[in-house]
């Protein structure tokens, strides 16, 4: 077994992640697929953490925690006032801007 | 944990815990009800969690577990609530092609990604974390030395963005009061001009003979109580027939006689 | 080649012979009309100071020796560019003083005239300033001591001849001829400029003096090719066949300017052009023959058409093209020629100038009709003018002892002494000239009176009669003076070269067979103008009369070989203007129109979709990575 598996193993959530956002419709499942995206990249950085045998990947793997948790903050409050106006979680919902 | 090889331990948690984790965000993907979805991801989660854990890295193991399953999931299990617990998407695709076009690209990139991934890494070699987490004396202090020497800057900025999301957050999830807050005062005033019962209503029991939920309380004068009966079971005309036992009873209670 | 004299004395004013018109041209034309009142006595002060300076140079010039009469003056360096270098720079000599004689004398004279003729007209001050104008650039013209110049001074004469023919503007067939002669002058335009490049490129240089001293190094058919080129030029300016359709339709001019610059002056810058390149034409021998052949066509199609035409001026015109056709044909003999050439051309210019002034006269009495059909039985009412038309009629055919007979009959004999079929064809054309002209004082002045209902001859005032008395006068002892009283063979010798006629029988032989030639044709016109009735509609006529009353379809060809091709280029032009061109611009536009309305339909509005493109971009890039790094 190599610690090459835990990077395939992150692109294979990273894709799943991927296939999440373009098919679900609902905002709040779109996000979570989002999230997914992020914890597969973080899981990467700390095989190569490992691999490269320095912290350097464990720390930006914390900052990416940090970060993507300020975004679900902001996100969820867009949805939820998008929610309070249009009635619908939906993605599809807003679409005005287009041709 | 270990470090340059990977013995069998590792190996099996590897399996177990890659394995739980692919099932989850496949079931985060594919659920219907947003709930499950929210439920699945927390599942695949705390096996990236362990799995952090499984490649010396303790401390982001459990920030994954405090913050990430802990904090982030059961915010956006908070959103559902609000948004509507029930909400499920429709089975069918209104943008022609999207799903047949997703599928290939996901598989795609899967693919591509797994192919560079096995070309690229077969023949590194591990170092292993042992020397740098004790190089400081654990992988916390490692983790501390390098977040507030080498990444100051960052961590700085990242401590902004995350007050600034907080208030971004507050100000967006603000409901603004267009109308004064009614006082207890006006509460009272409105439920006197309603016709319907101005006082508080009894607690339930007060006036019930029976546990069933389909037997009608008794009011003081004897007469059945049709709100203490559920409204489906209103509707259904499941209601049980008055007992003219329990009719009595009351009749004795509020003429002082009995127990 | 002769030296050139230092411009000394009366001859350092020779710029001023040229700055006097065109200032006041410059006063007369920018001065608006705040010079209207005393603008025309200007211009006659400008021209008659240019005329009175010249009369002094021309005694200065009879002082000095045969081989001093050449004056050089420099104003200042004007082109100055790598090895080409021309001045502006005169050069007076016995040549161009006949010239500046001739253009400021007549040029008075007509000035004075015009005061009468264009009293009533309200654009009299442009009228006169033009006219200055004309005279300053025909004296720049003659005075050049280069081809560049001189160029400057023959456009400048076409743009004269182009304002002053459409004067009268509001008139579309006035407009229309002024811009028919200039274009028609434009492709002789042409040769003189190709001719001028030749020039430089064969010699290095284009004045005069030190072209015609290395004239002898060209070849011969460099030369050749300059001579056709000028004769090009020449034909354009002087309306020799084929540029000569212009001429006729420059009569819609009012007739001051006919006289002078379509009869006295302009028209006979060809003449001088060929006079004054004379080494060139002597070395090229089949450009001489161009030359001669012409003129002899020119000769015979000028009087033809003017033996049709009703109108009197229209066929003043013809007569000029046929004179001048005379001078072209003399030109073109050679150094037997030259002389006659500028003889007649000055003797021309006095008869032809008092004949078109004259007509003028006529027209203002008859209120400016111009049919000859609708005068006769003048004579008694305008007594001055008749006498002076008549006596400028008698010097055009060549009756001695008046002008014509002397010049045309020395170039009769010339043209015998060089071929036999050139004297007959000129002798025989002095007999038409006596038969048109004869045609039309009959018309006008004898016969009986055809006149129009309102119409009242009567004579015109001294200030139009008293120019027409001083040409009568020059043409009854011009002639005489310029032979018997000073030469102007010897005169003209130093720079045209002379060579004795040596004709087989003796002169008077020539002379006496041309008076008879021209004494039957006067006779049979007499016969059937003045005898007979003229009837005041024109009869049909036999062929040839139809054909030259439409100027023996002149005009015909030129709209056939010129007019059509170049209507129908433009109209292929505009086609292409507006397919091709109009199609390729409105087209590529339709097609981003067409292009951006298929390409907005991407914007479909939903989040999904475009994160669909992003992730389709993101594979491409993950792929091309990989791609690049595996293989």
């Amino acid at each position: 077994m190599n610690p090459s598996n835990y990077v395939v193993l992150s692109a294979l959530l990273f894709s799943i992640g991927t296939i999440g956002v373009l098919v679900r419709r609902n905002a709040i499942v779109v996000f979570m697929s989002v999230e997914l995206m992020l914890n597969a990249a973080n899981l990467a950085f700390v095989a190569f953490a490992r691999m490269n045998g320095n912290l350097d990947g464990q720390v930006v793997a914390f900052f990416v925690m940090v970060v993507a948790a300020s975004e679900v903050v902001v996100g969820l409050a867009i949805i939820l006032t998008i929610f309070r106006t249009r009635r619908s979680a939906s993605i599809d919902e807003p679409n005005l801007l287009k041709y | 944990m270990t470090d340059t090889a990977v013995n069998t331990g590792e190996a099996v948690v590897f399996w177990i815990c890659s394995v739980l984790a692919v099932a989850g965000a496949l079931g985060m993907v594919l659920s219907r009800k947003a709930v499950h979805s929210a439920l699945w991801i927390a599942l695949t989660m705390i096996n990236l969690a362990i799995l952090y854990v499984a490649n010396s890295a303790p401390f982001l193991g459990m920030v994954q577990v405090i913050v990430y399953t802990g904090a982030v999931m059961m915010l956006f299990l908070f959103v559902l609530m609000v948004v509507g617990v029930d909400s499920s998407d429709s089975l069918i695709e209104t943008i022609k092609g999207q799903r047949l076009a997703a599928l290939i690209l996901g598989i795609g990139l899967a693919g591509l990604l797994v192919w560079g991934i096995a070309n690229g890494l077969t023949e590194t070699s591990t170092v292993g974390l042992d020397a740098a987490n004790a190089a400081d004396g654990g992988n916390v202090e490692g983790i501390a030395h390098l977040i507030f020497t080498k990444y100051l800057l960052a961590f700085e900025l990242t401590s902004a963005l995350l007050i600034t999301a907080a208030m971004g957050a507050m100000v967006l999830a603000h409901r603004e009061h267009w109308t004064s807050k009614a006082t207890q005062k006006d509460l009272s005033v409105e439920r006197f001009h309603r016709d319907e019962h101005p006082g508080n209503l009894p607690n339930p029991g007060v006036y019930a003979r029976h546990n069933a939920v389909d037997t009608p309380a008794l009011l003081p004068d004897g007469t059945p109580l049709e709100e203490s009966i559920p409204a489906p079971v209103r509707a259904r005309s499941d209601a049980r027939p008055v007992d003219h036992a329990d009719v009595r009873e009351v009749h004795e209670i509020t003429e002082g006689k009995g127990e | 080649m002769t030296e050139l004299m230092p411009a000394e004395g009366v001859f350092s004013l020779i710029w001023v012979l040229i700055a006097l018109p065109l200032v006041g041209a410059a006063i007369l034309l920018l001065g608006g009309r705040r010079t209207n009142k005393w603008g025309p006595y200007l211009a006659i002060l400008t021209v008659s100071a240019a005329a009175v300076i010249g009369v002094l140079m021309l005694l200065g010039m009879m002082q000095d020796s045969a081989e001093q009469r050449t004056y050089g003056q420099t104003l200042f360096t004007w082109v100055f560019a790598g090895s080409f270098q021309a001045d502006m720079a005169f050069q007076l000599d016995q040549l161009s003083i006949c010239f500046v004689l001739l253009i400021t004398i007549v040029g008075a004279l007509i000035h004075v005239y015009s005061l009468g003729y264009m009293e009533h007209d309200e654009n009299k001050r442009k009228f006169f300033g033009m006219l200055n104008l004309f005279v300053a650039a025909m004296l720049l013209l003659v005075l050049a001591n280069n081809y560049l110049l001189l160029y400057v001074g023959w456009e400048g004469v076409g743009l004269a001849s182009y304002l002053l023919i459409s004067f009268w503007q509001h008139k579309d067939s006035a407009a229309q001829a002024g811009k028919k002669a200039f274009i028609i002058n434009r492709v002789g335009d042409v040769g003189l400029s190709l001719a001028i490049m030749l020039l430089f490129v064969t010699f290095g240089t284009v004045s005069f003096q030190d072209v015609f001293g290395a004239a002898d190094k060209a070849s011969e058919g460099t030369l050749t090719a300059i001579g056709l080129l000028l004769l090009l030029a020449a034909c354009g300016k002087s309306a020799q066949f084929p540029l000569q359709a212009w001429l006729l339709d420059a009569m819609e001019g009012p007739t001051p300017v006919s006289a002078l610059i379509h009869a006295a002056t302009m028209v006979t810058a060809g003449v001088y052009l060929i006079v004054r390149s004379n080494v060139i034409f002597t070395a090229a021998e089949w450009a001489a023959v161009a030359v001669i052949c012409v003129g002899l066509i020119t000769m015979w199609m000028g009087a033809i058409i003017g033996s049709a035409k009703d109108d009197i001026k229209k066929s003043l015109a013809g007569s000029t093209m046929s004179q001048i056709g005379y001078m072209i044909t003399a030109a073109g003999l050679g150094p037997i020629g030259y002389v006659f050439a500028i003889f007649h051309l000055l003797m021309h210019g006095i008869f032809k100038a008092g004949l078109f002034l004259g007509a003028g006269s006529v027209m203002h009495g008859m209120k400016d009709n111009v049919n000859m059909r609708r005068y006769g039985a003048l004579r008694a009412l305008m007594v001055l003018t008749s006498t002076t038309f008549i006596i400028c009629y008698l010097a055009i055919i060549g009756i001695p002892p008046f002008d014509g007979f002397f010049s045309k009959d020395d170039i009769i004999h010339a043209s015998f002494e060089r071929s036999p079929i050139i004297g007959i064809l000129a002798m025989l054309a002095a007999g038409l000239t006596g038969f048109y002209m004869t045609r039309m004082v009959a018309m006008t002045f004898f016969g009986k009176a055809r006149w129009e209902d309102d119409v009242h001859p009567h004579e015109s005032p001294k200030v139009m009669t008293i120019p027409l008395v001083i040409l009568a006068i020059g043409a009854t002892i011009g002639g005489m003076s310029l032979v018997y009283w000073g030469n102007i063979e010897s005169w003209l010798e130093p720079v045209v070269g002379i060579k004795t006629v040596e004709l087989p029988l003796p002169s008077w032989v020539y002379e006496l067979t041309t008076l008879v030639l021209v004494l039957i044709g006067a006779g049979f016109a007499w016969l059937t103008y003045a005898r007979r009735e003229v009837p005041v509609e024109a009869p049909h006529g036999n062929l040839l009369t139809r054909a030259a009353r439409e100027e023996l379809y002149g005009n015909h060809v030129n709209d056939a070989l010129v007019v059509a091709p170049s209507f129908w280029l433009s109209r292929v032009l505009v086609w292409f203007d507006n397919k091709a061109v109009d199609g390729f611009v409105n087209g590529s536009a339709a097609f981003v129109g067409g292009l951006s309305g298929r390409m907005r339909r991407y914007q479909t509005g939903f989040a999904r979709s475009y994160a669909l493109s992003m992730v389709g971009g993101a594979v491409l890039v993950v792929l091309a990575l990989v791609l690049v790094r595996v293989s």
